[in-house]
C-alpha cells in the first residue's frame, strides 16, 4: 500500500456539453514526477484547473491526501499544499522582486494578520534565500516589470516554492525559452523533485525526455490513453497514431 | 558582510530623513491651510474652499478602491449622501422636546420615525456617519465580490445601487423630506446657528484634520503588506488566490473603508454647504469624484487630493467668468487626461517632469535601469568563463 497524493476517480468536465475530460482515472505516488503530454485540446489545462478548484468537476471527484476537494474555494486549496505554475509567467508586475516573494511567504493570509502583521525574521531569511536560490539577487529591488521572460519564469517557480507545497502543479515550464534556459529549468525541475510532487505538463518531447524519470502520462481527447515510462509510452503505436494522425502500417 | 550592514543602515537613516521631510511638508500645508488661508480669505470664498477640501476626502477614498485595488465605483455618491444625511437629521432634531422638524407637519406626519430617534445623541450620530456608510459598503461589496463580479459589471451594478438609492430618497417625503432635502443652514448645534462664521470656521479646521488624517491612515493602508497585495489583486487577481489569499476578504475591508471615508466627507459638505438633496446622489456626481481622481493621477493618493481641488477651482472660475464654457472644458479635461496623460498630472510629473527638471537645474538624473554590469552575477560569471578559456 504505497502513499497516494492524489487520486481522481471517474473525472468528466463538461462545458456545455462539451467533455473536456471525460471520465479520466489517475493516480500518482507521495514523491513522484510525472509528465503529461497529449495534443493540443487533449485536456491538460482543465486537468490542472479542475485540481486547483478554477473548475468545479462535471461528474467525479478529486482526492489529494485523501481528501476531496469538491467545492473548496482555491485559496483553501492552495493552502492545503497544492501549488500551481501557470503557462505565461504570472508575476506581479508593479512589485518588486522581494515584494512579490514576500506577498507568497506570508504566513498568515487572513485579512487582519496582513494589514496588521509585519514580516518575521523567519519570513524575511526565506525571501533572502529563496532570492539568492533563483540567483536574482542583484535585481531583487527591481519592478519585476523590467525582468526577462526568463527571469520572469524563474521568479514565479521561486514564489511556488516559497509557499512549501506537496504538489507542484507546473505548466509547460519551457515554453518560450531558449536551449539553454529550458535545460535550467529541467535541472530545478529535477531538484525540487527530490522534495515535492510534481505534475509537469510538456509539449516539448525533447524536454520530456530531460525531466521523465518516473512515469508518463498520455492524454487524449479528455481521457488517459495510456501510461508508462517515456520509452514504453514513445513506441506506442496508439500514442504514436494521436500524435501523427495516422495509423501506423508496418 | 560589514558593508551590506553599513548599507542597511545608511537605508535606514535616509528612510528616516525622507519621513522627515515629508511630515515637514504636511505641517507646512496644514499651516497654510488651517491659519494662513482663513486670515486671507473672506468666509464666502473659505466655505467653498472647505467644501472642495471635503472632496478631496471622497476622493482619496476612491484612489483606494480604483487606483489600488482597481475597482472602478461609480457610486460612492451613496455613501457620501449616507453621512451627509446623518448628519443633516441630528442638526434637525436641535428643537426644543416635543415638537417635530418643520417638514414633518407639511405631509402630515405627527410622530417621529423610529429611525430618527437616535440621532437625537451626538455621539451617535458621529459614529454612524462612519459606521452606516462603511457597513452598507461592506454589505454591498461582500454580496458582489462574493460572487466575483468584477471590472465592468462591478461598476455598472455600483451605478444600479445608486440609482435605487437616489429613487428611494427622493420618494420619501415622510420620512427624509423626499427631493426637497435636509436644510442644515437654519438650524443650531451647540446653541450655535451653522451658519455663522465662528461654527464655519471650526468646520472648515475639522475639514483641514480629516483631511491629514484620512490621508495618513490611506498611506499606511498602502505602504505595507496590505498595500501590495491590494496591488496585486489590481493586477492579477486568480494569481493572488491561487497564492493561498481570500480576495474577497481583502476587497469587501477596503470597500468599507472608502465608503466610510466617503461618508465623512459627505458630513462635512453637507455642513458647509447648508442643504443635503437626493441630487448629491446623481450619476453624474459620482463620476465627477472618478474624474477627480483620474485627473490627478490614479494610485498615488496626493493625485486624488491634487485633482479634485484643480477641477473644482478651475470650475469655480470659469463659471463665475464664462458660464457657458465649463462644461466644454470639463469634457476637454477629460479627453486630455485619457489621451495624453494616461497616468494623470502627478504621474505625469513623477514620470516626466521631475527628471526633466532635475536635468534642467544640471542635477544628477535619476536613472531606471537595470543594476550596474559590475553588480550582475549573470554578467560576472560569463566573463569569468569566457577570462578562463
Amino acid at each position: 500500500m504505497t502513499n497516494k497524493i492524489l487520486e481522481i476517480e471517474k473525472l468528466t468536465v463538461s462545458f456545455d456539453g462539451f467533455k473536456a475530460l471525460n471520465d479520466l482515472n489517475f493516480s500518482m505516488d507521495a514523491g513522484e514526477l510525472r509528465v503529461i503530454i497529449g495534443p493540443n485540446g487533449a485536456g491538460k489545462t482543465t486537468f490542472l484547473d479542475v485540481i486547483t478548484g478554477k473548475v468545479q468537476p462535471t461528474k467525479g471527484r478529486v482526492l489529494f491526501k485523501g481528501k476531496n476537494l469538491k467545492k473548496i474555494p482555491e485559496h483553501k486549496i492552495t493552502r492545503m499544499g497544492i501549488g500551481r505554475k501557470f503557462q505565461t509567467p504570472r508575476v506581479y508586475l508593479n512589485l518588486t522582486v522581494r515584494e512579490n516573494l514576500d506577498l507568497v511567504a506570508n504566513q498568515n493570509k487572513n485579512v487582519f494578520p496582513t494589514l496588521f502583521g509585519r514580516p518575521s525574521s523567519t519570513e524575511k531569511r526565506t525571501v533572502s534565500g529563496l532570492i539568492e536560490t533563483i540567483g536574482l539577487d542583484a535585481k531583487a529591488n527591481l519592478q519585476a516589470d523590467l525582468l526577462s521572460h526568463g527571469e520572469k519564469q524563474r521568479l514565479e517557480i521561486g514564489m511556488l516554492v516559497a509557499q512549501s507545497p506537496d504538489l507542484l502543479l507546473v505548466d509547460e515550464p519551457a515554453a518560450g525559452l531558449t536551449d539553454e534556459e529550458t535545460e535550467n529549468v529541467g535541472a530545478l525541475l529535477l531538484s525540487l523533485a527530490e522534495s515535492h510532487s510534481i505534475i509537469a505538463i510538456e509539449h516539448d518531447m525533447e524536454f520530456v525526455r530531460q525531466i521523465a524519470k518516473d512515469k508518463v502520462t498520455v492524454l487524449h481527447q479528455g481521457s488517459v490513453l495510456c501510461e508508462g515510462k517515456m520509452d514504453e509510452v514513445q513506441n506506442d503505436p496508439r500514442v504514436i497514431e494521436v500524435y501523427l494522425g495516422e495509423p501506423l502500417d508496418k | 558582510m560589514s558593508s551590506e550592514l553599513n548599507t542597511g543602515v545608511y537605508k535606514q537613516k535616509q528612510r528616516r530623513q525622507k519621513r522627515l521631510i515629508e511630515a515637514g511638508i504636511i505641517i507646512a500645508i496644514a499651516f497654510i491651510l488651517a491659519v494662513i488661508l482663513p486670515a486671507v480669505l473672506p468666509a464666502f470664498r473659505l466655505r467653498l474652499f472647505g467644501r472642495f477640501l471635503a472632496l478631496a476626502i471622497v476622493a482619496l477614498g476612491i484612489d483606494l478602491i480604483w487606483g489600488y485595488t482597481g475597482l472602478l465605483s461609480l457610486g460612492h455618491g451613496i455613501f457620501f449622501a449616507l453621512g451627509g444625511y446623518a448628519i443633516a437629521m441630528h442638526l434637525k432634531l436641535q428643537i426644543p422636546e416635543g415638537q417635530l422638524p418643520e417638514f414633518f407637519t407639511l405631509y402630515g406626519v405627527d410622530k417621529l420615525p423610529w429611525f430618527w430617534q437616535p440621532f437625537y445623541s451626538f455621539p451617535f450620530t458621529l459614529i454612524a456617519l462612519v459606521v452606516i456608510p462603511g457597513v452598507v459598503a461592506g454589505l454591498l461589496g461582500y454580496l458582489v465580490f462574493r460572487n466575483r463580479i468584477k471590472g465592468v459589471y462591478f461598476s455598472i451594478l455600483t451605478q444600479a445601487a445608486l440609482l435605487v438609492f437616489f429613487n428611494f430618497f427622493n420618494g420619501q417625503q415622510k420620512l427624509i423630506n423626499g427631493t426637497n432635502g435636509l436644510k442644515t443652514d437654519t438650524e443650531k448645534i451647540f446653541d450655535l446657528l451653522v451658519s455663522s462664521s465662528a461654527v464655519q470656521r471650526t468646520f472648515y479646521i475639522l475639514t483641514v484634520i480629516c483631511l491629514i488624517l484620512i490621508y495618513l491612515l490611506c498611506r499606511w493602508l498602502t505602504s505595507g503588506r496590505f498595500g501590495r497585495l491590494l496591488i496585486a489583486i489590481r493586477d492579477d487577481e486568480t494569481r493572488v488566490r491561487f497564492s493561498g489569499y481570500d480576495t474577497t476578504g481583502f476587497k469587501v475591508l477596503v470597500f468599507a473603508i472608502s465608503g466610510a471615508i466617503a461618508g465623512i466627507a459627505g458630513a462635512l459638505y453637507t455642513v458647509q454647504t447648508g442643504i443635503i438633496t437626493p441630487t448629491i446622489m446623481q450619476v453624474a456626481f459620482s463620476i465627477e469624484m472618478v474624474i477627480w481622481v483620474a485627473v490627478g493621477g490614479r494610485g498615488t493618493l496626493i493625485g486624488a487630493i491634487i485633482g479634485t481641488l484643480l477641477v473644482r477651482l478651475a470650475q469655480t472660475f470659469l463659471s463665475e467668468r464664462f458660464p457657458q464654457v465649463w462644461l466644454f472644458f470639463q469634457g476637454a479635461l477629460f479627453l486630455t487626461v485619457v489621451t495624453v496623460l494616461p497616468n494623470g498630472i502627478v504621474g505625469w510629473f513623477r514620470d516626466y517632469a521631475w527628471i526633466k527638471a532635475r536635468s534642467l537645474f544640471g542635477l544628477k538624473q535619476q536613472l531606471i535601469t537595470y543594476p550596474q554590469i559590475e553588480e550582475d552575477p549573470e554578467i560576472q560569471r560569463e566573463r569569468d568563463q569566457l577570462t578562463r578559456k
